[in-house]
């Protein structure tokens, strides 16, 4: 059973391997959860507990178990990505975003096996998390969409469990440059793939990494436990040495 | 006779060793972890610093070289420095790695790591889902942002 709703501003699909009316249920509770999540930390709805704090309403002895949790994987990320992975904006407010997704989704999918299932995926915005088998019985199978035909995939990845996060922009010019080589532009990756162990984990260091232009891949190398494959302007894509064991049945 | 044959075929497999060199080099690059020339830890006057010969509109960054604090990363402490050239940022170098783990020292071990490439290709595959970045870049823009408020 597959079933798509728009929440938190991007399409949400979850496939559970069952049609019964329970796991109907089931995905309709992970709905359920995404549009509480998207209450307490939008910053487009005025009453959500993002938007309290920013506007000092709430001090921070006040906030909920659930904010200062995603606050302390965000502060985890700041450190471990030299600063790269920001959710303080420079006028002080915050915008946990950048965290909120992979951490929702990883929660959901606690939430679905705590119920009892093993066989699922959940995609929220194309960052997804995967668990068992597809109802071929085969590993459930996702595509890297190719950043300049968003209709075409360019890569197979069978995530056995992992989580699968992208970072890009269509919109992201080109304005890094080599001192070295001033004249010639460094390929800046317009979209990077990240397999970590689970998605909260993946999509913190797509992000981070993504916001280091070039060097990302080197990063994302260094880690023990995450792979990478970034594709730049010119259509090159780059993958770190353990990629590619993810591309096989 | 047999030293011509033998000359001849040593001939062909050199060629072929060079080009199937040639070609499987090409799929290869390699991503220096450092630069060539270290930056200086302190901020340098925009005087002395070459400026980039591409085009440049006035600059929001103030030059200068801004070292960002030590972080823990997963295996070892992690620190990075950026470089603002003519209002840009022109450069990211890792003043420390993470280099003390058994992972990181098989990293390390390269004198360069080499990161594998290949040009995209559309597949025909039937895939359960798809990863793809978001439309949205707001989280992104604000993250590097963030980043270079040291700069602004």
């Amino acid at each position: 059973m597959r079933q798509s709703r728009l929440i938190m501003g991007m399409p949400i699909t979850v496939e559970v391997v069952s049609d019964s009316s329970r796991a109907e249920d089931a995905i309709n509770k992970v709905f359920k959860y995404f549009t509480a999540v998207d209450e307490r930390f939008s910053t487009y709805k005025y009453t959500s507990e993002v938007m309290q704090i920013n506007r000092k309403e709430i001090q921070k002895q006040q906030w909920s178990k659930e904010m200062q949790e995603v606050f302390s994987l965000a502060q985890k990320t700041h450190q471990e990505t030299g600063g790269y992975f920001n959710i303080q904006r420079p006028d002080g407010s915050i915008d946990p975003s950048g965290v909120v997704k992979g951490w929702a989704i990883r929660n959901a999918a606690d939430l679905l096996r705590n119920l009892g299932y093993r066989d699922f995926f959940i995609d929220a915005g194309g960052d997804i998390q995967s668990s068992g088998h597809n109802n071929q019985e085969n590993p459930w199978s996702v595509g890297i969409r190719n950043p300049f035909q968003t209709e075409e995939i360019v890569k197979v990845l069978y995530p056995r469990g992992h989580g699968v996060a992208t970072s890009g922009t269509y919109v992201r010019g080109q304005h890094i440059y080599n001192p070295h080589a001033p004249t010639e532009a460094i390929l800046d990756p317009v979209s990077l793939t990240i397999i970590g162990p689970d998605v909260c984990e993946a999509d913190r260091f797509a992000t981070g990494a993504f916001a280091m232009g070039k060097q990302g891949m080197m990063f994302i190398e260094s880690l023990k436990g995450f792979e990478g494959y970034s594709i730049d302007t010119e259509g090159i894509a780059t993958m770190t040495s353990g990629f590619e064991a993810y591309t096989t049945l | 006779m047999k030293k011509i044959i033998l000359a001849a075929l040593l001939l062909i497999a050199l060629g072929a060793y060079a080009w199937w060199n040639s070609v499987s080099s090409s799929k290869i690059i390699a991503l220096s972890p450092f630069p060539s020339t270290p930056t200086p830890t302190t901020q340098s006057t925009s005087t002395n610093s070459p400026t980039p010969v591409v085009a440049t509109t006035a600059g929001t960054y103030k030059d200068g070289t801004y070292t960002g604090s030590t972080a823990d990363a997963f295996y070892g402490p992690l620190q990075v420095q950026i470089l603002i050239q003519g209002g840009r940022l022109t450069d990211v170098t890792f003043l420390q790695y993470p280099s003390d783990q058994a992972h990181s020292q098989e990293v390390s071990s390269y004198a360069l790591p080499i990161l594998r490439s290949e040009a995209i290709a559309a597949q025909s595959a039937q895939v359960n889902t798809v990863s793809g970045a978001t439309q949205s870049s707001g989280a992104f823009v604000q993250s590097l942002s963030s980043a270079l408020t040291q700069a602004s």
